[in-house]
Parts: structure tokens; C-alpha cells; sequence
């Protein structure tokens, strides 16, 4: 199996993440772009590990994937509070900090 | 992970499960802690017997240890006489060279686990069992159980009664955590719990302001000689680290590997005189020795089994027991073997003096037992800083006893008798009518105390004197038989005072105010002569009415500071016998005060008293102290099987053998001479002193004679109130100074809070402020006053005509590109996602380029 | 182990069938994710994406990594955004307006990426093939969590806490 079949498709997962990102409205859209983002680099990580071929990279995707459950626990919560205060959690209407 | 280190092959020498499990002595209490904690106020006797069970098992463990260590020396002795010569060619031709009296090195027990590392740095925690580990271990698991018992009783219906056994447990932990520690970095583990819990059970009844700031001044004081045990860990790792780990293989926080270094000559004398100064000012503090003493006699504003425990028994011989671990460091850093008069012996003669004076001038019946603690731990000192370190070791064990018995009898009396009042004056007098077997207990203990043979203290006081003498300080000889006199006599006092004559205050049932006796005269204030008059009028004269009268005027504002503690107390005003669980312990203290000197009795002194002891008697002398023996590397590494690991050449630079040597440090090589080749010494040879029947007469006679004078003093001035002596210090300038003198403590608290602290708060922070008015000010004026007349000639030509233009249009750029610029920050996320990976991805092309190209 | 061992066979057809399909749907279901009207759709085309991932994982020999994957992902973070969807009321069915005005800006900056770190990839890697592979043990992971990397699984343990305790005081109603 060649090496760039695992990191040319986590290029690829990375890239529709980082669209999402940019091209959704919605809150919840763009959180879970991120995560396609995050598994992206997951997948990279395992790919390195089995071409390294050691375990360094198994322990930093466990690490990975724990960070994204506590950024898409804080990152609900955040958006729950925006809905109460706006009833809306449309991105393009938070633009308080425009210069 | 356990790094159990092999026992001593050559000799197979005995060990057993409690010797190599020790370390759940410290570990049992630890636990219990813990769970006192968490669920001691849901337990049916709130916590305490979680207390009283863990340190029983300790006990138990540490009794069991001490038969195994007993059963391993006496392998050594006997098994190991016919094998040595086989195994091992250093030892035998060592043991050969001097004669069949050398005894051998006995190989402590050393388990540890290694709980960090730091770049082939090991950090362990374990277990370092010899005879003195072992002596303490169950000395402070004896004496932790029956305070355990006694505070049953004593503290109940305490609203912190949970938390105060929590603490002791604690406490005993830490107390064990040190002593058996293997390593410094636990001992300075162990020292640190133990000044916490002292100064959360100095400061139980934080309500009353009094304690807490005593709390706080134990914790100070102590922490000042803190920094130096820090450092002094530190010089001795940095000292000897090398050396451990070329020659032993461990590292310079190692117990073993310091004491073998210190022996070894590879440390210069100035390290090691360093090492020995900043450990001794952490000895100083911990065990209350001058000038650091302060703090010892204001803790016993903690409870009575507190003040039995940490501050007389266990807690303040912590600094002893420093000096007694790494002995070798003194031994070579103060130059005791030759002689030296060492900064130890200096400290500890002075603390000996000025404590047993200081307890003269005390109405606080725990106050002169304070000071005794202070001026017995001085003797202590100074037997460890003049070479006797068995006798020095050996008071700590009998000292306990006694020492912890007469607390434990005030906290009696106080708790029965006198309506927890600890005023000898005011409160007490001829209690021994109504507590007897208190009355017996303090007498057995004070006897001892006071080292009057056959009891405890004499084997071991007399034996420091005898040896002080004997290693030729004659001055100090005479300060320690002039503090034995002092004892006498200021334990006559105390006595007198407590137990004859007439019952004063609360002793005779008065209770005018409902102050319950906690309330003491803030003693941070300075005794002036107005105050003595009326407290000698008040005791003189007419010590009921009086006494009472001024107790009541003075104490007012201590009203119902501590009416929770002994709501039980409220029916029976009158003083009685206290119950068994207070008297059980006391009684079992007095019973060893009067025994425990017979673990190390001196032949000659046996013979004195018509007893047959023979020469295997010296219990301590066998089992305890550790023998002066070389013993060859590769043993002392335990690599037993590897070849041995020969020092380099210029490891042990001989040292000059010097004139004054005594007998034994010549025939085993250690100390003061230097070891073969290939071997380590763990403990200097200390010479002993051979008792005489003379040396024993003088000292039992200057103890007759401080008792003759104490007791004429006290039956003239206190009962028949002998007109000459009544009111001295009223007419006698001399009298009424010295009696100042020592009322206010040789004025070293004033000292410390008016001078030092006074100096630096004001004076100092006086004349910074006036530096920096009139120096920096006028700097800083006058660098103004020109920098203003440059800068105005700048402004004009400079200033307005080059500089401004330039900031003009660089202002004006920075506008019009801000304007520019204002519609990408646009307040929208998306937006910035998309720039923020554009951006990174042109970052990331340039970076492609620039590689490939 | 199987799974391993076919990692480990450079001619494994059967391999590599297998990742070409699941990689197939993997960017299928990627691509719906950012492009479909619905948000629920949405989500539950995250989950064959996840899914995918996870399996991916097993034929790169981690199976551990993949069980953690299939477990923390479909089973909580994916309950967590179905849970955010209804709570903030989103619509079942299509909705307009999903996407911001400019969403034409991503797909420039997309391709500029994805253009850049294939180029990278491929000129790296070319045909590195992926050889013999020792089994990794799932306790050789304990091992590495628990000695060389104890201080970020600390670290992680700690921002768990936070962002537990975060989410509480963001979410509650006072």
C-alpha cells in the first residue's frame, strides 16, 4: 500500500473541512466542519505511526480525540448561549468586533 | 521497582519481614489520616479510633522490627565471627589488624522505591532501618499511642475533636516518615509535616488570639532554621553526589552515602563545616535550642497532650536526631574528634543554662516543664557536639518518657484538679491529697528528670556529663552538673508549688470568674515592675483571696473563650483523681520512667547500687549505636557478586593523625583516620567514657545539693513567708533586675520584635524614604531641570521642524492604511477562517518554493 | 491482527480495494457535509465520515485508536451536535440561508490548500511503500501514555476538567 493513499486523503478531508468553515452560516455547521478538520489530522497521525512504525502516533490521536470532545462540548455550549441571548446562530450576524 | 538493597552477604546476617516492611509503620498513620478525614466525623468515636488503631499497628510493627534487629545483630556477633575471615579478605585482615574487641558494621535494612527521576537522578522513598531508626520508630509509635489515649479523655467534647486526632495521626506519620528516612530529601519530607501539624495542634483553639499568634511564632521560628536544613541538603548533595556515584552507586541525597563521604575524606573541611553550620541552625530551630528557644514555650498554648507529644517528646528531638543521622557530617565538619569545641557543644551548654534558669520565673506549670524540654534537649546538644552520641541518643529515649509523663500529669491536673488552669500560683497547691496517683507519677518522673539514681534520667544525663568530662571539656562538664543542680531545683518548685502547701484558686474550689482557666496574661507584653509587685503581693500575702481577686481583674475579656471543650466539667468544680483513660497512660510513662535507663546501664554504676550487671547490659550500646567497622565497597553497594570497585588513587587523601586521639579511633580506621582502600566507614569511631564511682558521687551529690537548697527555699518562702526573702525583689535593685531579667526572657523576644523587626520597619524604611526624598528625588529634579532646557531647545529646532513631520506622515500613512484596511476585519468569522487559510496556505507555497528552488 | 498483517502486504489487493471504497464514500459523505440543505442530513453524514475514519484506523493497524474513534465520536460528540441541532431549534427539513453570502471565497482557498499539500505529499512520499509492520500491543500504548507522554495526558486530563466546568457555566440558565 503506498504511503500517500492515507495523506492525500486526509488532504482532501482537511480541505471540505476547512470550505465548511469558511462557507457555513451556521454554528453548528462550522463546529462540525472542525471535527472533519480534526479527524483529517487524526488520520495523518495514525498514517505516520504505521509508517514510522511505532506508537507514538496512536497515543497523540487518543490525545486528539479527546481534545475535540471537550472543543465540541465548550464549542455546543458557546453556541447555546448565543441562541438564548440572539435566537439566532447565524455567524454573519455576531459581528460586533467590526472595525 | 523496589530496589530492596541486598542485606550483607558475607555475614548473612538475619532480617525478617517487619525489618523490610518498616515502612508501613509510617505509611499505616498516613492512611488513617486520610481516612479520618474523610469520614472520621461519621464514625462512632469521631475519628480517634482510626487514630489509636493505626498507630497500635505501628507499634506492632515497629516492636517486631525491633526484635529482628536485635536477632540481626546478634547473627552478626555470632554467626558471623567463624565466616568472616572466609568471605571477605579486607574484613578479615581489618578485623585481624584490630584485635577480636571491634564488633562488626551491621548493615541496615534499606528498602526504597524510586518515585522520579531526573537525568539518571533517583529520588527515592523508603525505608533506612538501623538501631536508631528503630530506637525512634517505636519510641514515637509508644508514646504517640498513649497520648492517643490519654487525649480520648482530655479533648472530648472538643468542637475540633475530629480534626485533632487528625492532626496527631498526622503528625505521627511525618515523625516516622524522617526517621526513617533513606534519603534527605524524605527527611526534609518528614520535617516539613511535622512543623505543619505542630503549628495546626499549637494553634487548635485558634479562637483565643493568643494561640494563633503562638501558632504562628513556632512556624517562623522554625522556618528561619528550615532555610538551613534546605541548604544544608543541598551543600551535602553537591558535596558528595560525585563520590556517591563513582563508590556506592547512589547519589548525594543518599543517608548512607553522605554518612560514608563524610567519612571518606573526599570532602574539603570548609564544605563540610558548612554543611554542618546550616544543618545545626535547622537543628537549632526544630529543637528549641538558643537563640531559636522562644518559640518552644509559647507552643504549649496548644493542648496538654499537644505540648506532650510534639513540643517535649517526639517533635523537638527532631533536630537531635538530624545531628545523630548524619553524625559523620558533624563529626568531621565541627572536628569533634579532636576536640574542637564545636558550635553544637557551645549551643547546647549555653541552652542548657539560660532554659533552666528561664523555668525559675515561670507560673505556668507547662512552662517550666518547657523549659526543662529546652534545657534537656541542650543536653542532648551538647553530647552529640563533644562525641558522645550514645548517651546523647540515649537521653532522647529516656527523656521522652519522663518528660512526656510530666506533661501528661499537668494536662491531669489541669483537667481535675485545677479547672484547666496551668497557673501553679494562682490556681494549685496541695493537690496531692486529691490526686495521688498523679502526685506519684510526677514524682517518679521528676526524680528522673532531675537524674537521680536508679531512675531513667541518670543513666542517661549523667552518662553525657560523664562523657563531656571525659573528652576533656572540663568547663562544660561543670555547666552540664550546674544544669543538673538547676533541674533540681526549679522541679522543686514546681512541685512545691503544684502538689504542698495550701490549695489556692481553682485547686480550692474558687471560681469567681467562668474564664475556665485558659485565660493566661498575654505574655508578649513586657513584665514591668508594677506588674511583679502585685503578683507577689497577690501570692505572698495572701495567695486565697488575692489570687483569686487578681485572677478575676485580670482575665476578664478571656469570658467563654473555650466554654465548649468541657461541658462534662460544669458539676464538679473541686479537684478530684482524673479518669482512667488519662491515668492509664501516665502511670505506664511513670513505670518506664523509672525502668527504660535500665536498656543501658552503666556496669560500673550497677555495681554501685549492689546489682550484678554484667557486661552484655548496655542494650542501647549493642543494638543501637552503629559500629565503627570499614567495610569494603562492593558490599556497601550491594553488588555483592561484581568485583570490587577500587577507588581512585587520590579518593582518600590521608589526614593527619593528630595527638589527641582517643583509644578506639585507632584500631578500626574510621573517622579521624582514614580507611583502607576499597572501604567505607558508615559512623566514627566515638570514644566512652569509663564511669567512676567518684564522677557518679559528685553528680548524685550537686543534684542532693540543688534539692537541699530548692526545698529550704521553697518551705521558707512559700509556707513559713521568711521575711528576708518575701518581697525581694521589691527592696533589691540586683534582685528585682535579675528577676526582670528573666521574666522577660533575656529579652530576645523584645529583641526579635523590636529590633530586627522594629529596625527594618522603621529606621530602615526611614532612611530609604529620606534617600529616596533627597538623593534619588534631587537626581532625578535635577536631571529634569536639564532635560527641560534641552528639550526646549530641541522643540524649537528639531522637535517641531524634522521630527513632526516625520510623525505627521507617518500618521497619516497609518491612517489612510487603516482605512484602507477596515473592510477585512469585518467582525464575520468566516471571513477570517478564509484569510487565516489563505494566508497559510500562500505561507506555506512561499516556504515550497524557496525549498525546492 | 489481520487487519496488520494486511497492512503489512505491499500487494494486498484486497487492501487496498477496501481503502479506495471506504475512502470513496469517506469523501462522498465529506463533501455532503458541507454542502447539503439540511443540518440534520448533516450530521448523520458526519457520522459515515467518522465511521469511515475509524475504519481506516483498523487497516492501519490501530485498533485501539479506531474503538476510542467509533466510541468518543459516533457515540457522544455526534449525540452532543444532534443535541445542539434541536436545542437551537433548527429546522427538520431543507432550509435556505445555510451558507454565508461570500461562500463562493472557500472554494478558492480549498483547492489553493488542497493543491499545495498534494504537491507536498507526492513529492515527499512518491511510491514510499508501506512494509513490514511490527504488531503494536494495545498495552504498548498504556506504556506510552503512562511514561513518556504523562505530562500531556495530564495536561489533557486537566483541560477536560475545564471545559467540563466551562460548558456547565456557559450553558446554565442563571
Amino acid at each position: 500500500m503506498l504511503a500517500v493513499n492515507f495523506l492525500l486523503l486526509a488532504a482532501v478531508l482537511f480541505c471540505i473541512g476547512v470550505f465548511g468553515v469558511i462557507a457555513r452560516r451556521n454554528a453548528v455547521m462550522v463546529l462540525m466542519s472542525i471535527e472533519l478538520i480534526l479527524n483529517a489530522v487524526n488520520l495523518n497521525l495514525i498514517a505516520f505511526a504505521l509508517m514510522n512504525n511505532n506508537q507514538e502516533g496512536h497515543v497523540f490521536a487518543l490525545y486528539v480525540i479527546a481534545i475535540a470532545a471537550a472543543e465540541v462540548g465548550v464549542g455546543l455550549a458557546m453556541v447555546l448561549m448565543i441562541y438564548r441571548n440572539r435566537k439566532s446562530i447565524a455567524l454573519d450576524e455576531l459581528s460586533e468586533m467590526k472595525g | 521497582m523496589v530496589a530492596a538493597e541486598e542485606t550483607y552477604k558475607a555475614l548473612e546476617l538475619s532480617s525478617g519481614w517487619f525489618l523490610e516492611n518498616a515502612w508501613l509503620i509510617a505509611l499505616i498513620p498516613a492512611v488513617a489520616f486520610a481516612l479520618i478525614i474523610a469520614f472520621g466525623k461519621k464514625m462512632p468515636f469521631k475519628g480517634a479510633e482510626f487514630g489509636l488503631v493505626s498507630i497500635g499497628a505501628s507499634l506492632v510493627i515497629a516492636t517486631g522490627a525491633g526484635i529482628q534487629w536485635m536477632q540481626r545483630t546478634d547473627s552478626a556477633d555470632h554467626g558471623g565471627e567463624a565466616a568472616q575471615g572466609a568471605f571477605n579478605g579486607i574484613r578479615g585482615a581489618l578485623r585481624a589488624a584490630e584485635g577480636a574487641e571491634a564488633e562488626p558494621f551491621i548493615e541496615p535494612v534499606v528498602s526504597q522505591w524510586v518515585w522520579w527521576q531526573n537525568s539518571g537522578l533517583e529520588f527515592g522513598i523508603g525505608s533506612h532501618i538501623d538501631g536508631l531508626s528503630i530506637l525512634l520508630l517505636w519510641l514515637v509509635a509508644f508514646i504517640s499511642l498513649l497520648v492517643q489515649v490519654f487525649s480520648l479523655d482530655y479533648v472530648r467534647g472538643d468542637r475540633r475533636y475530629t480534626h485533632f486526632f487528625a492532626a496527631l495521626t498526622l503528625f505521627s506519620s511525618g515523625m516516622l516518615v524522617m526517621v526513617m528516612a533513606s534519603n534527605t530529601v524524605q527527611l526534609i519530607l518528614g520535617w516539613e509535616i511535622m512543623g505543619l501539624c505542630s503549628f495546626m495542634l499549637i494553634g487548635h483553639w485558634w479562637e483565643d488570639a493568643y494561640n494563633s499568634h503562638s501558632a504562628l511564632k513556632a512556624f517562623f521560628t522554625v522556618r528561619v532554621g528550615d532555610v538551613g536544613l534546605l541548604i544544608g541538603v543541598a551543600i551535602l548533595f553537591f558535596g558528595s553526589n560525585q563520590w556517591a556515584v563513582d563508590n556506592l552507586g547512589s547519589n548525594g541525597f543518599d543517608i548512607r552515602a553522605i554518612q560514608a563521604w563524610a567519612l571518606s575524606g573526599d570532602g574539603s573541611s570548609w564544605t563540610l563545616l558548612m554543611a554542618s553550620v546550616t544543618l545545626f541552625i535547622a537543628a537549632i530551630g526544630k529543637s528549641g535550642q538558643f537563640p531559636f528557644h522562644t518559640w518552644l514555650p509559647d507552643a504549649m498554648a496548644g493542648p496538654t497532650p499537644v505540648s506532650s507529644l510534639l513540643h517535649s517528646s517526639t517533635m523537638v528531638v527532631a533536630g537531635v536526631f538530624l545531628v545523630a543521622r548524619i553524625y559523620p557530617v558533624f563529626w568531621e565538619g565541627f572536628n569533634i574528634a579532636n576536640g574542637g569545641l564545636s558550635f553544637i557543644a557551645i549551643i547546647g551548654g549555653i541552652t542548657i543554662v539560660i532554659a533552666a534558669l528561664l523555668a525559675f520565673v515561670q507560673d505556668d506549670i507547662k512552662k517550666v516543664l518547657a523549659y526543662s524540654t529546652v534545657s534537656q534537649l541542650g543536653y542532648m546538644m551538647l553530647g552529640l557536639g563533644t562525641g558522645a552520641w550514645l548517651p546523647a541518643v540515649f537521653h532522647v529515649f529516656t527523656h521522652a518518657f519522663f518528660k512526656c509523663c510530666l506533661f501528661l500529669a499537668a494536662g491531669s491536673i489541669s483537667h481535675s484538679g485545677s479547672h484547666h488552669s496551668f497557673d501553679m500560683k494562682k490556681d494549685m497547691g496541695g493537690l496531692r491529697k486529691f490526686m495521688p496517683i498523679t502526685f506519684g507519677a510526677w514524682c517518679v518522673s521528676t526524680l528522673a528528670l532531675t537524674g537521680v539514681i536508679p531512675f531513667a534520667g541518670f543513666w542517661s544525663k549523667d552518662e553525657i556529663i560523664d562523657n563531656v568530662g571525659d573528652a576533656g571539656y572540663t568547663f562544660l562538664f561543670w555547666v552540664g552538673l550546674f544544669g543538673a543542680a538547676l533541674t533540681a531545683m526549679y522541679m522543686t518548685r514546681a512541685t512545691y508549688l503544684t502538689f504542698f502547701g495550701e490549695p489556692r484558686g481553682a485547686a480550692a474550689g474558687i471560681h469567681l470568674d467562668d474564664d475556665h482557666g485558659y485565660a493566661t496574661e498575654h505574655r508578649e507584653t513586657l513584665v514591668t515592675a508594677a506588674t511583679i509587685d502585685r503578683k507577689l503581693v497577690s501570692v505572698g500575702a495572701a495567695p486565697q483571696s488575692l489570687g483569686a481577686a487578681a485572677a478575676h481583674g485580670d482575665h476578664d475579656d478571656h469570658d467563654g473563650d473555650h466554654g465548649d471543650h468541657h461541658d462534662d466539667h460544669h458539676d464538679d468544680h473541686g479537684p478530684h483523681e482524673s479518669g482512667k483513660l488519662i491515668l492509664v497512660p501516665i502511670v505506664i510513662l511513670a513505670v518506664l520512667a523509672l525502668t527504660s535507663g535500665f536498656a543501658n546501664p552503666t556496669p560500673l554504676a550497677g555495681d554501685a547500687l549492689g546489682l550484678n550487671l554484667g557486661e552484655g547490659v548496655e542494650l542501647v550500646k549493642k543494638y543501637v549505636e552503629p559500629r565503627p567497622e570499614a567495610v569494603s565497597l562492593d558490599i556497601a553497594a550491594g553488588h555483592a557478586g561484581e568485583s570490587l570497585q577500587l577507588l581512585e588513587p587520590g579518593g582518600f587523601v590521608p589526614q593527619s593523625e593528630s595527638g589527641g586521639e582517643g583509644e578506639g579511633a585507632k584500631k578500626t580506621g574510621c573517622g579521624r583516620s582514614t580507611p583502607e582502600v576499597g572501604t567505607v566507614c558508615y559512623f566514627p569511631a566515638v570514644s566512652h567514657a569509663v564511669p567512676t564511682l567518684s564522677k557518679i558521687l559528685l553528680s548524685l551529690g550537686v543534684v542532693a545539693m540543688g534539692y537541699a537548697a530548692a526545698i529550704g527555699f521553697c518551705i521558707a518562702f512559700y509556707k513559713n513567708k521568711h521575711p528576708k526573702l518575701v518581697g525581694l525583689t521589691e527592696r533589691s535593685r540586683i534582685a528585682r533586675s535579675g528577676y526582670l531579667f528573666l521574666k522577660n526572657k533575656y529579652y530576645l523576644d523584645a529583641l526579635y520584635q523590636n529590633v530586627f523587626v522594629y529596625f527594618v520597619s522603621r529606621p530602615l524604611a526611614k532612611a530609604t524614604y529620606w534617600f529616596n526624598q533627597n538623593v534619588i528625588d534631587a537626581a532625578v529634579d535635577g536631571v529634569g531641570a536639564g532635560g527641560k532646557r534641552a528639550g526646549e531647545f530641541v522643540y524649537k529646532n528639531i522637535d517641531q521642524k524634522l521630527v513632526d513631520g516625520a510623525v505627521n506622515a507617518s500618521g497619516t500613512i497609518a491612517s489612510e492604511t487603516g482605512h484602507g484596511l477596515q473592510p477585512i476585519q469585518s467582525g464575520r468569522v468566516n471571513h477570517y477562517a478564509s484569510l487565516l487559510f489563505g494566508a497559510a496556505a500562500v505561507g506555506a507555497i512561499v516556504l515550497v518554493i524557496l525549498n525546492v528552488s | 491482527m489481520n487487519a496488520l498483517i494486511l497492512a503489512a502486504d505491499n500487494v494486498n489487493v484486497a487492501q487496498n480495494i477496501a481503502f479506495g471504497v471506504i475512502a470513496t464514500v469517506m469523501i462522498f459523505a465529506a463533501f455532503s457535509v458541507v454542502t447539503t440543505k439540511n443540518v440534520v442530513h448533516a450530521a448523520l453524514y458526519l457520522v459515515v465520515v467518522l465511521a469511515g475514519v475509524a475504519a481506516q484506523y483498523i487497516l492501519a493497524a490501530a485498533e485501539f485508536v479506531a474503538v476510542s474513534q467509533v466510541m468518543v465520536y459516533i457515540g457522544a460528540v455526534m449525540v452532543l451536535f444532534l443535541f445542539g441541532i434541536m436545542l437551537t431549534r433548527a429546522q427538520i427539513g431543507k432550509e435556505e440561508g445555510l451558507n454565508n453570502k461570500g461562500w463562493q471565497l472557500g472554494i478558492p482557498v480549498a483547492l489553493l490548500l488542497f493543491g499545495l499539500m498534494a504537491y507536498v505529499i507526492v513529492d515527499t512520499f512518491e511510491d514510499q511503500v508501506i512494509t513490514e509492520v511490527t504488531p503494536f500491543p494495545t498495552e504498548g500504548i498504556a506504556d506510552q501514555v503512562l511514561s513518556p507522554f504523562l505530562v500531556p495526558f495530564l495536561a489533557i486530563s486537566f483541560v477536560l476538567l475545564a471545559a467540563a466546568i466551562g460548558a456547565i457555566v456557559l450553558a446554565r440558565k442563571d
